[in-house]
């Protein structure tokens, strides 16, 4: 579903930013700038998007497309929200980008949590097992690279109600990370999530598992989304 | 079906047009280029608070001067919490701490008046020359509109509708009161500052009877037929406080005939426009409201008692070089919200910076978001986004964005809007007071 929805979201995006040519033609003034697109957002996302929490995100240093991506989903509804499909329908892909691109270039600024240690260094190895794969880095900003979810120093209230979300089918959830999910659950128990959210919450370096009992087997049938 | 096709197209464009985006974030306008221009904000509430700190983020070198009378600012937003005991006083409190660790000049006098010729504001001991001034004043309550009501009448009768003592005299008359009592809570004619407010606190107050004095009841005397959030607030009534039955600990009784015209504090008593005389146990009036004193000494107000600005910039229409931003000004469908006026301190400050740098404004951008707390774990909201009209003359909303909550939301969503609720507090302060 979200698929088709992203489908058609790009290529509305590409209809309404128009061929790459004619985006030479100055239209810059018809335009907010990025800046004062997110200054709007920063009653409730914090001052340049890092959030003063606990249940509103933050949205500072995101990958643009997966904030592009992100925007689409709530104004489709295919990601559900209270609040935030009826504000995502007020603006253009085009100013999404805008969005994106602005909050792309501020410095995250960790959320100030304070979990469990012992839960932060069970949820470092779980990371390590099931998310690292996809959620490179601990789940930190990868600011230079590309297509990142930035978990690690999210606000938990936040990350707690998005995994609600994707467990409830609110929320579309990528296959692999739907297998990745049931793995977890089925071999550490209800409570491995619990650690996963002390584990970002700490903004922590990801941790190689040492036990050497299983490390990896799970990847197996990672890399092949498309069978 | 493969998803990589899909993602690679979406990132070769945004590779074409990131360039572009990113050019325009370099356009943005550069730090240090005010050279020393004064700007002198009025008021230090929400909107005086944001906008003082984001000229001072957007130019570093501008001198930006506050003045606001007192050392302390209690937010209205949440203060209908500290009368149903679900937070403190202490917890609305703000200060100017952070602002004057950034450089701004922070001056605890009142403004008596602005020269708009001479270009300064003045004070009881000086004047302060600006370049650019900003005047966010909030709102004025017209006592006189209620026979009897006055402003030294609010300290036996309070509104409450500027937080702080009167927050406390309020909350302490319900503590005090036996069970059994009536509050009446005597609403304004629109437009007033905060329209979901007298709604909000019907709610919380009724929370509070409900558990500590459960024969009481809450009567709203409302000026108004219609409210905002009106089919949520209701739907909430029912289903947490008895609405529309015999054991309601709310009542509603809409305007006009249930307009409070006069009042009789040794009687306990108000006066209905229709003629009705009506006791309370406590008393809270909600007077009558214009742009605050200073917009009207200044002549920034029209005869609505409200402040015409240009929609792109927040400048008074009336007195140029004077931006009037927050409750006191017009902003069309922009409500009197504390979002709203932290929303137009941004855009007035940009343009601020732009005009000081010989700039034209840029495309401004407006949010409103706004929620209320009608009982443990029952939020609600409204949201809407803005665009300039292309005449100029309209904040207008976006066509299908922006709405309510869906009547019938799920419990989840409702818990969920109480906790977006405290962050969007946690936020909005510490963008508006840093």
């Amino acid at each position: 579903m979200a698929n088709a929805t992203m489908a058609a979201a790009i290529a509305g995006a590409m209809i309404a930013a128009g061929p790459p040519f004619a985006l030479a033609a100055p239209a810059a003034d018809e335009l907010a700038t990025g800046k004062m697109l997110v200054d709007a957002c920063a009653g409730c996302h914090g001052t340049d998007g890092n959030s003063a929490g606990p249940a509103m995100p933050s949205i500072a240093a995101m990958d643009p497309l997966v904030f592009v991506d992100t925007m689409t989903a709530f104004a489709h509804d295919d990601t559900y929200s209270t609040v935030m499909g009826r504000v995502a329908r007020g603006y253009t892909q085009r100013e999404y980008l805008l969005m994106g691109e602005y909050l792309h270039g501020i410095a995250y600024k960790p959320a100030a949590q304070a979990p469990d240690q012992t839960l932060v260094q069970k949820g470092a190895k779980l990371h390590e097992r099931y998310c690292e794969n996809c959620h490179e880095e601990g789940g930190k900003p990868i600011v230079e690279d590309e297509d990142y979810y930035i978990l690690a120093g999210q606000w938990t209230p936040y990350l707690k109600y998005a995994m609600s979300d994707f467990r409830e089918h609110r929320r579309h959830l990528p296959r692999k990370m739907g297998r990745k999910l049931d793995d977890m659950l089925a071999a550490e128990g209800a409570g491995s999530l619990n650690a996963l959210y002390a584990f970002y919450a700490a903004y922590a370096d990801a941790e190689r598992d040492n036990d050497n009992d299983n490390d990896n087997d799970n990847d197996n049938d990672n890399d092949n989304e498309s069978e | 079906m493969d998803e990589q096709p899909v993602a690679m197209n979406r990132r070769a464009f945004i590779k074409t047009t990131g360039a572009i985006a990113a050019a325009g974030a370099l356009g943005a306008p550069a730090i240090v280029l005010g050279g020393g221009k004064r700007v002198v904000v009025v008021g230090g509430g929400t909107g005086g608070a944001t906008a003082a700190r984001y000229l001072k983020l957007a130019d570093d070198g501008l001198d930006v001067t506050l003045i606001e009378p007192n050392r302390h600012y209690y937010t209205c937003y949440m203060s209908n919490e500290v009368l149903s005991g679900e937070r403190q006083l202490d917890d609305i409190k703000q200060g100017y701490d952070r602002l004057a660790a950034r450089g701004i000049k922070v001056v605890h006098e009142t403004a008596t008046g602005i020269d708009a010729d001479k270009q300064v504001v003045k004070t009881a001991s000086g004047v302060y020359p600006y370049d650019r001034c900003v005047v966010s004043p909030g709102v004025s309550l017209l006592y006189d509109k209620i026979a009897g009501y006055s402003e030294a009448l609010a300290r036996q009768l309070p509104h409450a509708w500027k937080a702080g003592a009167q927050t406390r005299l309020l909350r302490g008359q319900l503590e005090a009161m036996q069970d059994g009592g009536v509050v009446i809570i005597a609403t304004p004619p629109k437009p007033f500052r905060c329209p979901p407010g007298p709604y909000e606190r019907a709610s919380q107050i009724a929370m509070y009877l409900k558990a500590a004095k459960p024969r009481s009841k809450v009567l709203i005397l409302d000026n108004n037929q219609t409210f905002a959030k009106q089919a949520l607030f209701m739907q909430g009534w029912e289903r947490l406080y008895g609405f529309g039955t015999g054991n309601s600990l709310i009542e509603w009784q809409p305007g006009p005939d249930a307009a409070v015209v006069g009042v009789d504090p040794v009687d306990m008593t108000v006066e209905t426009s229709f003629g009705d005389t009506v006791k309370g146990a406590v008393i809270n009036l909600i007077p009558p409201q214009a742009a605050g004193k200073i917009a009207l000494d200044a002549g920034l107000a029209d005869a609505s008692g409200w402040c015409p600005v240009d929609k792109k910039t927040f400048e008074s229409t009336r007195v140029p070089g004077v931006h009037v931003i927050g409750d006191a000004a017009i902003a069309t469908a922009m409500p009197k919200s504390a979002y709203a006026a932290n929303n137009q301190a941004k855009v007035a400050a940009a343009a601020i910076v732009a005009l000081l740098n010989g700039e034209a404004p840029g495309v401004p951008s407006y949010i409103n978001t706004c929620y209320s707390i009608i009982g443990k774990d029952y939020g609600i909201s409204v949201a809407a986004v803005y665009r300039l009209s292309a005449d100029g003359t309209e904040i207008a909303p976006v066509a299908g964005a922006g709405g309510l909550t869906p009547q019938d939301a799920p419990a989840f969503a409702l818990a969920r809007e109480v906790q977006y609720a405290y962050s969007w507090y946690n936020n909005i302060v510490h963008d508006s007071f840093g």
